[in-house]
């Protein structure tokens, strides 16, 4: 694992069916404690990089390996395994509408199998870290955009993920609310957290000084 | 994660934490929803008729079989009157020998009067019918334990009584047979119509219901479920949900053929309920007919879970 870090892609590449590669030749690691950004223009394969990433999806050439493991090699239950190291943001939240908040964020935790009351505490800390604290018991449905934005940022840290993916995360706040979701991913990767936030916010990859993941026509540029 | 808490926050510090948590184990799949209820709704319905149809396919067997055995245990000696002959000692002599009979559990010696009165229907009353050759009849019941050796008998008979004729009711019977398993097999091939019926209607509404819980699945899936651990779950609450259906249909089944029995223990003295007892028995469905409905109602929920079993391993495929 020391050698190919958290994640490796050699030569990967994707195709949808029979239709052209969207992702070529994409040839990069993601270390350790990193922090970087995934953008390019709409449509050049960040979500589907993302994917990739997150185990969703198999590329149709070339070598993932994630953790230490070739993810070609892994069976169906290896992968839900692995994907308990990974936490995700999606664009469009996901939470589950018949669940309070509270019971959304302990989600991962609870198909973990772990029983309610060792998580408890954990959950309502993070909560009121993210400033949902007064909202735990409210359901999805009831919750402004921003505090559904953190209720999946919580439920994707709660895990305590290596490996944190976040699509477009300040899509859909405020500048001020955008910057403290920033600070949050920058003290979870201060913590240990590898951290790959797509977006195309040009004003929030200049807040913090990282990575750069560019995705332009399938291919992809480093820029460290 | 509570050290980076303590070491910046993000967002506003809330320390009084509510009281008691009022949500903390809600069920992964969602309850009552309006595909649930429908489904639930379709489940009861369908079970209903296919439970009906059971109901229906073992009582007409049942007062078949019935008819069958009623008929198959009797026999008839048919005297006919002849020249020069005195019947009633004919009467008396094939009723005697009967009597003797192995097999033969009782034995019913029609008189003059009541012979006639048996032609009534067809000749009217007040008709003196005494110089008509009525035939006189005897009616014997055979013992369940042992059958009598109806040939011997007919010999015997031929031989001691000249005119006596031995009907064991064979064709009336092979008839009868044929009707009823004419009838049984066409219950039978309806129960297997809507059985198949059911199943496909509870197969699609479950799908219809499932439709709506896709998020849930994608849901479980990216947080690291195994896919075994969410099909258990959709299993689990498909599987209330088509029993909670099966047993509102399946019961309102059962009580509809309880009230008809009740009914028609209630009427079985009248003419008509007589005659309705004649047809199709007692309306009892029995122990077996009652367990019948049950494995019904315990099929049409293994159905429902099955489907969404299916459904959630074709939904999970989809995502990967």
């Amino acid at each position: 694992m020391e050698n190919s870090g958290l994640v490796r892609f050699e030569n990967v590449g994707l195709r949808y069916g029979l239709g052209p590669e969207v992702l070529r030749d994409l040839t990069f690691r993601i270390e350790p404690n990193s922090f970087q950004f995934l953008t390019g223009p709409s449509g050049a394969g960040k979500t589907t990089l993302l994917r990739l990433l997150f185990l969703s999806l198999r590329p149709t050439r070339g070598l993932i390996t994630q953790f230490g493991h070739d993810v070609a090699t892994l069976s169906k239950d290896a992968i839900a395994t692995l994907r308990r190291r990974i936490g995700i943001v999606f664009q469009d939240f996901r939470l589950l509408d018949h669940m309070s908040t509270y019971e959304n964020v302990a989600l991962p935790l609870r198909v973990m199998g772990r029983p309610e009351d060792s998580y408890r505490e954990e959950v309502i800390e993070l909560l009121s870290w993210v400033g949902l604290g007064e909202r735990m018991w409210a359901l999805p449905p009831v919750l402004s955009g921003g505090e559904k934005q953190r209720a999946a940022i919580a439920r994707a840290v709660i895990a305590r993920p290596q490996l944190l993916l976040a699509d477009e995360p300040t899509g859909n706040v405020d500048p001020a609310l955008g910057q403290r979701l920033l600070r949050l991913f920058v003290e979870l990767n201060k913590s240990g957290t590898s951290v790959v936030i797509a977006t195309h916010d040009i004003a929030l990859m200049d807040q913090y000084d990282a990575r750069r993941l560019v995705l332009h026509d399938g291919r992809l540029h480093v820029y460290d | 994660m509570i050290e980076l808490a303590r070491a910046e926050t993000a967002g506003p510090r809330v320390v009084a934490v509510p009281g008691p948590p009022p949500r903390t184990n809600t069920a992964l799949v969602p309850r009552n929803s309006i595909a649930g209820r429908a489904l639930i709704a379709i489940v009861a319905i369908m079970t209903f008729l296919a439970s009906l149809t059971t109901g229906a396919v073992i009582l007409v067997s049942h007062t078949a079989s019935e008819w069958q055995s009623d008929v198959a245990r009797e026999v008839t000696i048919q005297i006919i009157p002849a020249a020069g002959r005195d019947a009633e000692a004919d009467v008396a002599r094939a009723a005697s020998i009967a009597d003797h009979f192995p097999g033969i559990e009782a034995v019913q010696a029609y008189t003059r009067e009541e012979s006639t009165k048996l032609l009534e229907p067809w000749l009217g009353t007040g008709l003196s019918l005494t110089d008509l050759p009525v035939p006189r009849l005897i009616v014997l019941k055979l013992s369940r334990d042992a059958a009598p050796d109806l040939t011997r008998l007919r010999t015997l008979l031929a031989g001691q009584v000249p005119g006596a004729v031995l009907d064991d009711h064979r064709g009336w019977i092979d008839r009868m047979r044929a009707m009823s398993s004419t009838a049984i097999g066409i219950g039978i091939a309806i129960l297997l119509l809507v059985i198949a019926a059911t199943a496909l209607s509870v197969s699609f509404a479950t799908r219809g219901a499932m439709a709506t819980n896709k998020t849930v699945i994608e849901v479980l899936h990216f947080v690291g479920a195994k896919n075994a651990f969410i099909a258990r779950n959709f299993q689990r609450h498909f599987l209330l949900l088509g029993l909670e259906g099966g047993a509102i249909g399946g019961g309102a089944a059962m009580l509809l053929f309880l009230l008809a029995a009740g009914l028609s223990r209630w009427f079985s003295t009248s003419a008509g309920g007589q005659q309705t007892s004649a047809l199709f028995g007692s309306f009892s469905l029995g122990l077996t007919g009652y367990a019948a409905v049950l494995f019904q109602v315990l099929l049409i929920a293994g159905v429902t879970a099955w489907t969404s079993r299916q459904t959630v391993n074709r939904t999970l495929e989809t995502i990967d």
